[in-house]
C-alpha cells in the first residue's frame, strides 16, 4: 500500500517537473504577483497634488501654505487664481485635494478670532482623498498650535501597535501569502485530476488496485510539497525584501500554511474531479477565486460587510489564515489563539476532501 | 486519361522529421487512388500539400482544376441541421441561390440522407456523419477531390455506401484520393500510391501489387491448434508471413519455396491479399522476443473468467447497452466487434467496473468489479482505446510508475521492467518522453504496462487500430502467448482484420448483441449461393442488414 503511494506521488511530481510550461508556472507567476502586488496594493499616499486658492495673500495664509508644502506627501502644489481653475484642476485629475484660503482669513488670525479655510477633496477616490484629508488636518493642527501655544486644549496622541508606522506593505504582504499560495495551489490540484482525464489516465487509474482514499494522498501530498515550497519562498521573500517582522515561531507558520493548504486542496480536488476537462476545471478554479479573495479581508475589512456576509465568510479558509498570518507575522500570537483560525481550516479540509474522494469513482461518463 | 494533379520529388520536413520524402506520381482524372499506410506514413501530410495547405520543402506539385479536401474531422456544424449544413457550405462556395435546390436534392438523394434533412449534424452516426461531410463537400463539384481517412469510425455497412459513392464520383470523370490504413480497401482503388514512414513503397494498380505473391500464399486447415502451428510456421526461414484466419492459419511463402506439411492438417493455396503483398514489401525484422513464462492463473470451478449477464446502460432515455450476455472461457480471446457507438466500449467499460450497470451483472473472475474490494482489479490488465501513458513522464518513468501501483517493488520490480524493455524493444527509448514515441512504440509501453503484474484477466480496447500490420502481427504474437498461458482476453474492435484472430466473438450493433460464435461460424452465417466463401466483413454486412429489417 505504502509503495503504491508512494509511486503516485513520484509520479506526480515528476508530470509537474518535467512539463515545462507547468513549471514557469510554479514559479515565475507567483514572484512577478509578489513583486507587483505588494508595490501596487499600497495605501500610503505619499504624493499627493494640492491646489492652492490663495484669495487673501496675507501673512498668515502664507505661512499656512508653507507649513503645507513642507510636508513630505504634498511635493506638488498648483496655484490657482479663480474658483474656476479650482474646479478644472478637479475635474482633470491634475489634483487630489484644493484648499481655499477666504479674503479674510489673515486679518481674522490677526485679531485671533477663529479663521477657516475650506478643503475640497474629490470623492471619486474617497480612500485616497480621505487619508489626504487626515494629513491636512494634521498639519493644520500643529500650525494651530505653533500660532497660539494653549495648554488648556487636551492633545490626542496617536500610537499604532504592533505597525508603529502604519506601513501599508506590512498588511499587504502577509495577506499575499494567502492569496498567492492559494492560486498555485488551487491551480495544480484543479488541472491534476481533470488533465489525466483528458488523457485517459485517469480511468487507467482506477482500474488498478488502488482505492479511492490511496489516489487522495497521492494527490494531496505532492500539491502540499508544491505549496510549502512556494509560500516558503513568499515568506522569505516578506522578510528578506519587504523587511516585513516575523514575530512567531516557524513552526506555528508552518502548522497554519498546512493547515490553509489541505483546506485549498481539498477544494481544487473537487473542483477537478467534477470537471471533465482542464479548461473546465481553470473556469472552476478561478470562479472559485474570486469571490474567496474579496471575502477574505484582504482588500477590505471583513467587519465592513453587513452580518450574513460576515457569517457567509466563515466558510472561506482564506479568511481564516489572512487573520491567522497578519497574527503571526506581527502580533506574535499564542498557539491558542493561533489554533482558533487554524480548526475551521481543518474542518473545511476535511469536507472538501472527503468530498473529492468521493467524487473520484462519480462521473465517469 | 487526363491528370489531375502532378507530383514531382515532393518532400516535407517537420524539425528533424521527415514526413513525407521525394515521392513523385501523377494522378489521373476519373480514377479512385488510394493513399495507403499506417498511421505515421505520412499520408495526411501529403494530402495537406495536395490541397495547398502545407508548402513542400522540396519538389513541385501541380494541379490541373480545382480542389475539394474533406479533412479527417470535417467541419460540419454539430449544432446545424443536416440541410443548414449543406447551405452553408453552398453560400461559402458562393453558390447561386437559384441553382442550390437542384443540387442539395441531387446531393440528399446520393448521400442517403433524404430523409434526415431537420436532423442536428451532431446526432448523425459516424457513418452518416461521414456521408454528409462529403456532400458538403461536393457542393461545387471539384475535379479532384481528397478525402482524409473517410472510413475511419464507420461501419462496414456505411463504408460500403462511402466506396459505392466515390466510384459514381469517377465515373463523372472526378479524381478521387482516398486514404486509409485499413489494408482491405487498397482492393477498392483503381490505383494504389502504398506509404511506408514518409517513403513510396508502390504506385499503381493494387492487381499489380497483389500478383507479385500469386502462387505463395497457403491456408492450413483443420485441427484444433492453430496458434500453435500459426507460432511454429512463423518461425521458418521459409514462411514470410504467418497470421491466424478464424479457425485456419494463412501463410505467405518465401519467393520459391514450397508450401509446408503440416502433420494433420490440409494445406492449401489460396489467392493472395494486398495485404499480403504488401508485408513482403516491409523489411523483415528479427524474431520477435517472447515473454518469459508466468504462473498460470487459477481457472476458475466454472471455467468463465468473464461473464456479462443481460447488462443493460441507459444515459437518460437512450440505451447505450440493451440485455448483452456473454461468457469468455478461462485462456479464451474473445472479441467485441461492432462500429462506433454501438455500445462495445460502453460494456467494456461496465465489465471493469468503470461505468455503473443500469441493470444486470458484470463479473470478472466472479466479482463485480465495480464494488469488489480493490485485490480484485490486481488480477485485471487493462489496455484503453486511448493511449493513456503519462506523455511527460520517461518510458522508464513510466514503466516504474505503473508497476509501482501494482505493488511490485525491488528485485521483481527492477527485473520485470527488464523484461518488458527487451521484449518491446524499449531500451533505446528509456529516457524518451512517453508523448515522443511512434506511434507502434506506444501502443507496445501501454501494453508493457497493462501486463507487468501478470494478470489473469486482459482488457484490450482497440489494441492496434493505426498501427502497420508488422506491428500488429508481434501484438498478437504476445496475446496469442499469454492466452495460450491460461490468460483471459476481452478485445474490442472495429476492425475485421483484427477479428480474425479472436477465439470467439461477439458482434454487437445498436446496443444490441447480434451474433455470437467462432470467427467461422459467424461466417457461415451469411454464405449464400452469390458469396460461397463470405469474409468477416460480408458477414457483419449481411447481420446488420438482417437485424435491421427485424
Amino acid at each position: 500500500m505504502f509503495g503504491r503511494i508512494r509511486a503516485l506521488i513520484i509520479k506526480e511530481l515528476l508530470a509537474v517537473w518535467r512539463d515545462g510550461k507547468s513549471r514557469f508556472v510554479l514559479i515565475v507567476p507567483p514572484l512577478l504577483q509578489l513583486a507587483i502586488f505588494s508595490y501596487a496594493c499600497t495605501y500610503d499616499v505619499k504624493i499627493a497634488s494640492l491646489a492652492v486658492l490663495n484669495q487673501d495673500g496675507g501673512l498668515a495664509s502664507h505661512e499656512l501654505v508653507a507649513a503645507i508644502a513642507g510636508a513630505p506627501a504634498f511635493s506638488d502644489i498648483v496655484a490657482v487664481n479663480s474658483e474656476n481653475d479650482m474646479a478644472a484642476a478637479i475635474d482633470s485629475r491634475r489634483v487630489m485635494v484644493a484648499l481655499r484660503i477666504p479674503q479674510d482669513f489673515s486679518r481674522r488670525v490677526e485679531n485671533g478670532g477663529g479663521a477657516s479655510i475650506q478643503i475640497i477633496l474629490d470623492g471619486r477616490r474617497s480612500n485616497s482623498a480621505q487619508i489626504v484629508s487626515g494629513y491636512l488636518q494634521n498639519i493644520i493642527t500643529s500650525h494651530n498650535h505653533d500660532l497660539a501655544p494653549t495648554t488648556q486644549v487636551p492633545v490626542l496622541v496617536e500610537r499604532s501597535w504592533f505597525n508603529p508606522n502604519l506601513e501599508s506593505l506590512w498588511v499587504v504582504v502577509p495577506g499575499l501569502v494567502g492569496v498567492l499560495t492559494q492560486v498555485v495551489a488551487l491551480v495544480v490540484t484543479a488541472l491534476s485530476v481533470a488533465r489525466e482525464r483528458e488523457l485517459g489516465t485517469f480511468e487507467q487509474l482506477l482500474v488498478t488496485p488502488l482505492r479511492p482514499w490511496e489516489i487522495l494522498i497521492g494527490k494531496t501530498t505532492p500539491a502540499l510539497l508544491i505549496g510549502v515550497a512556494e509560500s516558503t519562498i513568499i515568506i522569505v521573500a516578506a522578510q528578506v525584501w519587504f523587511k516585513v517582522p516575523m514575530t512567531a515561531s516557524a513552526l506555528l507558520v508552518y502548522a497554519a500554511v498546512v493547515a490553509f493548504l489541505l483546506s485549498v486542496i481539498g477544494v481544487g480536488l473537487f473542483i477537478s474531479a467534477l470537471s471533465s476537462t482542464q479548461q473546465q476545471a481553470i473556469l472552476g478554479a478561478f470562479f472559485y477565486m474570486v469571490p474567496t479573495i474579496i471575502l477574505s479581508g484582504f482588500a477590505t475589512p471583513v467587519e465592513n460587510m453587513p452580518d450574513w456576509m460576515q457569517t457567509l465568510t466563515l466558510a472561506n479558509p482564506v479568511r481564516h489564515f489572512l487573520d491567522l498570518a497578519w497574527g503571526l507575522f506581527l502580533k506574535g500570537i499564542s498557539p491558542a489563539q493561533a489554533w482558533d483560525s487554524i480548526w475551521p481550516m481543518l474542518v473545511i479540509a476535511a469536507i472538501t476532501l472527503t468530498g473529492s474522494a468521493w467524487a473520484f469513482r462519480r462521473r465517469l461518463y | 486519361m487526363t491528370t489531375a494533379i502532378t507530383l514531382s520529388g515532393v518532400g516535407k520536413r517537420f524539425g528533424p522529421t521527415i514526413a513525407v520524402d521525394n515521392i513523385s506520381a501523377a494522378l489521373s482524372a476519373g480514377r479512385v487512388t488510394g493513399l495507403v499506410g499506417a498511421d505515421g506514413a505520412g499520408k495526411t501530410t501529403l494530402m495537406r500539400l495536395m490541397a495547398g495547405l502545407l508548402n513542400p520543402d522540396d519538389g513541385s506539385i501541380s494541379v490541373n482544376g480545382d480542389i475539394g479536401y474533406m479533412p479527417q474531422r470535417f467541419g460540419l456544424y454539430e449544432d446545424l441541421t443536416v440541410s443548414e449544413n449543406l447551405r452553408l457550405y453552398a453560400e461559402l462556395r458562393s453558390l447561386a441561390p437559384a441553382e442550390q435546390p437542384a443540387i442539395f436534392a441531387r446531393l440528399l438523394d446520393f448521400s442517403g440522407l433524404d430523409g434526415f434533412q431537420t436532423r442536428l449534424a451532431g446526432k448523425l452516426s459516424g457513418g452518416m456523419k461521414q456521408k454528409l461531410g462529403l456532400a458538403c463537400a461536393l457542393v461545387a463539384t471539384p475535379s479532384l477531390l481528397l478525402l482524409d481517412e473517410p472510413s475511419v469510425g464507420v461501419d462496414p455497412v456505411s463504408r460500403r455506401q462511402l466506396w459505392r459513392m466515390v466510384h459514381e464520383l469517377a465515373e463523372q470523370g472526378v479524381g478521387v484520393v482516398w486514404s486509409t490504413a485499413y489494408l482491405d480497401e487498397a482492393e477498392r482503388c483503381h490505383e494504389v500510391l502504398l506509404l511506408d514512414q514518409g517513403r513510396l513503397l508502390h504506385v499503381g494498380p493494387p492487381a499489380e501489387l497483389t500478383k507479385r505473391v500469386e502462387g505463395r500464399c497457403f491456408v492450413i486447415k483443420g485441427g484444433a491448434d492453430r496458434r500453435k502451428v500459426q507460432l511454429e510456421t512463423s518461425a521458418r526461414p521459409d514462411v514470410r508471413d504467418s497470421l491466424i484466419q478464424g479457425a485456419s492459419v494463412r501463410l505467405v511463402m518465401e519467393e520459391g519455396a514450397p508450401p509446408p506439411k503440416v502433420e494433420g492438417h490440409e494445406v492449401s493455396a489460396v489467392p493472395p491479399r494486398f495485404e499480403d503483398a504488401f508485408i513482403t514489401l516491409l523489411e523483415r525484422k528479427a524474431a520477435i522476443p517472447t515473454l518469459p513464462p508466468r504462473h498460470r492463473p487459477a481457472v476458475p470451478t466454472d471455467g468463465i473468467a468473464v461473464r456479462a449477464t443481460d447488462l443493460v446502460r441507459r444515459f437518460d432515455d437512450f440505451v447505450a447497452v440493451d440485455q448483452v450476455s456473454f461468457a469468455v472461457k478461462a485462456g479464451e480471446i474473445f472479441g467485441l466487434l461492432g462500429p462506433n457507438g454501438a455500445g462495445k466500449s460502453t460494456t467494456f467499460r461496465m465489465l471493469c467496473g468503470l461505468l455503473p450497470v443500469s441493470s444486470g451483472i458484470a463479473e470478472v473472475g466472479g466479482r463485480d468489479l465495480a464494488h469488489a474490494a480493490a485485490q480484485g482489479r490486481q488480477n485485471l490488465g487493462y489496455m484503453s482505446q486511448k493511449f493513456s501513458l503519462y506523455p511527460d513522464l520517461s518510458v522508464q518513468q513510466n514503466l516504474n510508475f505503473f508497476s509501482g501501483i501494482y505493488g511490485l517493488a525491488g528485485k521483481t520490480q527492477r527485473q520485470t521492467i527488464a523484461t518488458m524493455r527487451d521484449v518491446f524493444a524499449l531500451d533505446p527509448y528509456g529516457g524518451t518522453n512517453a508523448g515522443a514515441l511512434p506511434l507502434g512504440f506506444k501502443q507496445r509501453l501501454a501494453l508493457a504496462c497493462a501486463i507487468m503484474h501478470g494478470p489473469d484477466t486482459l482488457f484490450l480496447d482497440e489494441p492496434t487500430s493505426g498501427v502497420d500490420p508488422l506491428v500488429r502481427r508481434e501484438f498478437w504474437t504476445h496475446i496469442n502467448a499469454m492466452a495460450a498461458e491460461g490468460v483471459s482476453v476481452l478485445v474490442t474492435t472495429h476492425f475485421l482484420d483484427e477479428a480474425e484472430y479472436c477465439d470467439r466473438l461477439g458482434i454487437i450493433f445498436a446496443g444490441k448483441l447480434i451474433a455470437l460464435g467462432t470467427p467461422d461460424e459467424i461466417k457461415a452465417q451469411a454464405r449464400s449461393d452469390a458469396i460461397p466463401d463470405p469474409t468477416l466483413e460480408d458477414a457483419f454486412v449481411a447481420l446488420v442488414e438482417k437485424a435491421q429489417t427485424s
